[in-house]
This record gives structure tokens, C-alpha cells and sequence, in this order.
């Protein structure tokens, strides 16, 4: 801080403090010494964010497969679908990552199997959190034996191990062509109780708060003090939960797609790929490598910007020894 | 603590009961196990069918089917199964074969975890830190199946280059074993490393993850300045002090996952062509056979809910503070 300023703005003026969101005070002329800026806690939480270079660096590549899946598809010359006369080709200019025994081009079935991949997860993600919030916060909301019950019949859920029961619902879906949408819903219903448990354990120590007894005490119903005042506060684990749905929801889905049970041809899925492929490791590796390295990718990709909102919401989960 | 490992079992059994009933009716409504039977050609005649229908019960209500598969477990009466076998007997073997696999896996897991979280945390900000929670990132990130296969050709090259089978890359066991009882010991092992290998290094990284947080925690805590101004020697106050308390979290986050476990059994179990309980599961889901399916279901679930019993155990153990009055 630059200390030579004239003497006689030495005063409490000196710092000023706006409280508007997100504006921050410029100094009216020479006469201020210093100034403090005024963030909102959305763009601290921005700020963190973007220091964390990693989780930045990730989002980009998450970005750039997002790109690659959906805008790629669109430009790039061959079609997941379509026959080429280049026939177990390895990798080149015509065929980035090549062609499997059929001729058809990998890179057309990598981003059609990504598309899918992506679209399950984020159905996935969208559902199970709104569920599960909702869940998660009448159930810590109103404790007592309701809550109880909710929470036993999220730990009921939570036992059934999730590849075998998407299996067995998933069996019924068949070739149908909205089926990613069912393995979408499947998934779902098998994922939501995770946020409910985070939302719910959030839930239970914010209605202890002044803020809520204020609202209440100025005559605020439940359902205004459930999503009016405790739902936008818990949206912090409930955003990091997210990025652990959506990683998961790819896994199980490539899972579920590799033994059979998720997405089936004539639609394909990055597990499927990968599943097609088993037989030929050593022989076309290419086709093993590409889908397995868009999966690995795309998790990592998710698993970095997930660390990296948990920081920026809840800096004191980054210890230090000290 | 007995009563309450007696409590904690019984409270289980209406939750298996629950879900054993819910699984019941998604599979039974979930399609026509004769479905194979009556496309055959030519079509077989409808007494046939009949017989079979009445076999699997198909011509009582759901909830006296139900009934009757729950009343007929304490008699060692699986139900009725189309793939001709009793599954009582079968799934009892492929039990034994499964679960050597998940526990072996768990064990290497969790005794991965704590050595990496021990040393992340003891080494925080280090090279070596950063190293093992990239390698911990990118395993965290595997599709377990994609693991599998690649390990799998790895052990395959392995196996050429060296011109003998170390690895055993097909089955859970071989077809005909020769030697004594040690020769067969050495062969199962053999079949078991790089399944293992796959579910517990597919696994254990989230678990050193939180090991680490834990660990950095308990570091921090003025205990442990304490034990080290004693004196004490620093992997002392690593191991004993601090490591136990860091432990008992951990403990809680793995009962979590116990059931993932054995979804991943499922997809290694495909990779490996084992015939496990995984094996027995997506063959019956394929061919609409309900009662092989309640039965996967039930053993994996008491295996869970048992599984999750002793890490609760575990946690008192552990955390001399917590008793389970």
C-alpha cells in the first residue's frame, strides 16, 4: 500500500466496503489510500476455482471431448455406421484411429459411443440430483421417524450392487432405440440416494441455523424454508456430488455396455467398443486403446474438476499438516 | 458387543427380505422364461409346456411364488431353475470361487490404501506424494474390464516371452489338476493373482484418497505433536498413533463400497472367464431364470451385510472411544 498519501485522508472513509454483489469500489480520485474489493461468494468460489490449474486444465479437455463427441461428429467425413473399404486398417490420415474388421471408421464410432457415454451421465447426474436433493432434504428436514424411514429405504438401495440390478432391469430394454434413455433412468435409480445422503447431512446441521429460524419466526412455510433457503445452501456438496455421479454413471454405464446389458448394437457405446474388442488386443490394438483411453479421459477429466469445486466450495477440506 | 452384532443381523434380515422381493418382481415382470421353449421348431407340444410352466411355478400367483422360494430357502430349496440344476448346490460352489476372489481383493485393497495413504500424508506436497495420487487418480478413472483385458494380454506376452505359464489368464481353476494337495493350492493361487490384482487396484484409490485426508488430519492434531516431543521415534507415532485413529474412518468408507466389490467380481469374472457367481447371474438374467437370480442376490447381500458387520466391529476395535452398548 502506498503509504506517502496526504495526511488528512488518514480517516475511516479511507476503506470502503461496498456490499453489492460482485461490484467492486474503484477509488473516487487520489484521496482514497486503499480500497477492498467486494466479491460475492459466487465469485470467490470462481476464484478458487480457476487457481486450481488442474481442475481448469481438465475442464478444457472435458470441454474439448464434449466438442470432439458432438460437433466432431458432425464434420467428420464418416459415420459410425458406415462401411468403408478400408478393412482392419491400423491409424492413419484417412482413419485417425483406424478401422475394425468390418471397415467401419473408429474415430466416427468413438465419438458416437462418447455421445452416448456423455448422454447417459448427464441424464444421470441431472435426474439422481434432483431426486436426491429433494429426498435428502425433506428427510433431514423434518427428522423423527419420517426420516428414519427415508434414510432406511436409501441404505436399502445403497446395498444392491449396482452392475447386477442395472443387468437385470437392463435386460428388458433390448434393442429399443431410446434405450439409452432407459439405461439413463436405470442408473438413476440406483445412483440418487448417494446426493440424498449428502443433501440430508447438510440439511440436518443448516436447519440448526438463525437464518431458517428467522424464516420461520416471519412466518415461512416448510416448502419455502426447504427450497427456498435450505436447497440453494447445500448446492455446494451437492455440485461436488455431481461430478462424482457422472463418473460413475460413465463406468457402470461402459460396464453394463460390456457385458452386454447397456447399450447394444446397432447403437454403440464406449464398453462396447472396448467389449468388441477384447479378442483383439494383440491383433488390432487400436481398437482397444482408443475407447479405453476416451473413458479414462473423460473420468479423469470429471475426477479433477470435481477436486477442484470441492476446494474452491470448502477450502478448509485442503489440509495442511501443520 | 455380541447383542450387538445379534441386533445388527436381525435388523438385516427384513432389509434381504425387501430386496430379495423387490428383485422378485422385476425379473418375474420382466419377461417369459419359456420365451426359448416356445420359439423352438417345431414347437414343442403344450403339454410340455404345461409341465415346464408348472415347474417353475409359473402358474401360481407371484406373491404364493414368492412365498413359496422364501419358506423352501431353510430346507436348502433354491426354486426351480431352467438350466437344469440345483441351485441350492451350484450356487454354493461358485460362491466359494467368488469370494476368495472379492476378499483376497478387499484385503489387497485396503493394505494398499493405508501403506499409500500413510505415505502421501507423511510425505505431503512431495514428488512421491504427487506421484501416488496420480497413479490413484488414473486407477480411480479405469473401467475395471478395460483393466482386466489389458493385464490380461500383458500376462498372455508375459507367458510367450517366457515360455511358461506363470500366469494363468482363463478360468478359475484348471480343468484337470495333477499332483497333491499343494500342487492344486499353487494352481488356484496361480488363477487368482491377476484377478485380484484388478479389482483391489481398481478399488483402493479411493480409499487412500480419504486414508490421506485422514491421516493429514490426525497428523495435524496436538496428540501427535505430543508423542513426538515425548521423543518418540517418527515411525512410531506414524503407525501407532496416528495411523490407527486415521484407520477407523477409512473403515467406514470401504464397508461402503463392499458392495461394489462384487459388481466389479462380475465384469473380472467375464474378463477371466471364471465360473463364479457372476458367471451363474448374467447367464440366468439372459435366460430369465428368476430363482438362480433371487439366489445371487440373497448370498451376495448376506456377504455384504456381513461384510459390513465386521468393519463395524472393526471401527470399535479401532476407535476405543466408540462402544457399542
Amino acid at each position: 500500500m502506498p503509504s506517502t498519501q496526504p495526511e488528512e485522508d488518514h480517516g475511516p472513509r479511507a476503506v470502503r466496503v461496498t456490499p453489492t454483489r460482485g461490484v467492486s469500489a474503484r477509488p473516487a480520485g487520489q484521496d482514497r489510500e486503499f480500497t477492498v474489493e467486494a466479491r460475492s461468494q459466487g465469485r470467490l468460489i470462481l476464484r478458487r476455482f480457476l487457481r486450481h490449474k488442474l481442475a481448469v486444465a481438465s475442464l478444457v479437455v472435458f470441454v474439448a471431448v464434449v466438442l470432439f463427441a458432438f460437433a466432431g461428429a458432425t464434420l467428420w467425413h464418416y459415420s459410425y455406421d458406415q462401411l468403408t473399404p478400408d478393412i482392419s486398417a491400423p491409424p492413419s490420415l484417412r482413419h485417425p484411429f483406424g478401422t475394425d474388421s468390418t471397415g467401419i471408421d473408429l474415430m466416427a464410432m468413438v465419438m458416437r459411443g462418447t455421445q452416448r457415454s456423455l448422454e447417459i451421465a448427464l441424464f444421470v447426474a441431472l435426474a439422481a440430483t434432483c431426486v436426491g436433493t429433494v429426498y435428502g432434504a425433506i428427510a433431514g428436514y423434518y427428522r423423527g421417524v419420517s426420516d428414519t424411514l427415508m434414510m432406511r429405504f436409501v441404505d436399502l438401495v445403497l446395498t444392491f450392487p449396482t452392475i447386477a440390478v442395472a443387468a437385470i432391469l437392463g435386460a428388458q430394454v433390448g434393442t429399443s432405440a431410446g434405450s439409452w434413455f432407459f439405461i439413463g433412468i436405470i442408473l438413476a435409480a440406483l445412483t440418487w440416494p448417494i446426493v440424498a445422503r449428502v443433501v440430508r447431512g447438510s440439511v440436518l446441521s443448516l436447519r440448526e441455523k438463525e437464518f431458517i429460524e428467522a424464516a420461520r419466526a416471519l412466518g415461512a412455510r416448510d416448502r419455502r424454508i426447504i427450497f427456498g433457503h435450505l436447497v440453494p445452501n447445500v448446492m455446494g456438496p451437492v455440485i461436488v456430488s455431481v461430478t462424482i455421479l457422472v463418473a460413475a454413471a460413465i463406468l457402470s454405464e461402459t460396464g453394463l455396455s460390456f457385458i452386454g446389458f447397456g447399450v447394444r448394437p446397432p447403437d454403440t457405446s464406449l464398453g462396447l467398443l472396448v467389449s468388441q474388442a477384447q479378442t483383439a488386443v494383440s491383433t488390432r490394438p487400436w481398437l482397444f486403446y482408443f475407447p479405453g483411453a476416451f473413458i479414462i479421459l473423460i473420468v479423469l477429466s470429471i475426477n479433477f474438476i470435481g477436486d477442484g469445486l470441492r476446494d474452491a466450495f470448502d477450502p478448509t477440506q485442503t489440509r495442511v499438516r501443520s | 458387543m455380541f447383542a450387538y452384532a445379534v441386533r445388527r443381523l436381525l435388523i438385516s434380515i427384513p432389509v434381504l427380505l425387501i430386496s430379495t422381493f423387490l428383485v422378485f418382481l422385476m425379473v418375474s415382470l420382466s419377461g417369459d422364461p419359456l420365451a426359448e421353449l416356445r420359439a423352438r421348431q417345431p414347437p414343442p407340444p403344450e403339454s410340455v409346456l404345461r409341465a415346464q410352466a408348472h415347474e417353475l411355478r409359473l402358474d401360481q400367483p407371484l406373491l404364493e411364488r414368492y412365498w413359496h422360494w422364501i419358506s423352501g430357502i431353510p430346507h436348502g430349496d433354491f426354486g426351480p431353475s431352467v438350466q437344469n440344476i440345483n441351485i441350492g448346490h451350484e450356487i454354493l460352489t461358485r460362491f466359494g470361487v467368488t469370494i476368495r476372489l472379492v476378499l483376497l481383493a478387499v484385503l489387497l485393497a485396503a493394505i494398499i490404501a493405508g501403506i499409500v495413504g500413510v505415505v502421501s500424508a507423511a510425505r505431503q506436497y512431495s514428488p512421491l506424494d504427487y506421484t501416488l495420487t496420480g497413479i490413484g487418480f488414473l486407477f480411480l478413472a479405469m473401467p475395471v474390464f478395460w483393466f482386466a483385458i489389458l493385464l490380461k494380454q500383458l500376462a498372455v506376452n508375459f507367458n510367450l516371452q517366457t515360455g511358461r505359464v506363470i500366469f494363468y489368464t482363463i478360468g478359475d481353476r484348471s480343468i484337470e489338476t495333477t499332483g497333491g494337495l499343494g500342487a492344486q493350492i499353487g494352481d488356484i493361487v496361480g488363477h487368482l493373482i491377476l484377478p485380484t490384482i484388478v479389482l483391489a487396484i481398481t478399488s483402493f484409490a479411493s480409499w487412500s484418497r480419504f486414508n490421506r485426508a485422514s491421516m493429514l488430519e490426525v497428523l495435524g492434531s496436538d496428540y501427535v505433536r505430543l508423542a513426538r516431543a515425548k521423543g518418540l521415534p517418527r515411525r512410531h507415532v506414524l503407525v501407532r498413533h496416528a495411523l490407527r485413529t486415521a484407520l477407523a474412518p477409512m473403515v467406514t468408507v470401504m464397508s461402503l463400497d463392499f458392495a461394489a466389490f462384487f459388481s466389479g467380481a462380475i465384469v473380472t469374472e467375464t474378463v477371466f472367464q471364471w465360473h463364479g457367481m457372476g458367471d451363474l447371474l448374467l447367464t440366468s438374467i439372459r435366460l430369465r431364470d428368476v430363482y438362480p437370480v433371487l439366489a445371487w442376490l440373497l448370498i451376495a447381500g448376506t456377504a455384504v451385510i456381513l461384510m459390513n458387520l465386521i468393519a463395524d466391529l472393526l471401527y470399535a476395535v479401532l476407535d476405543p472411544r466408540i462402544r457399542y452398548a
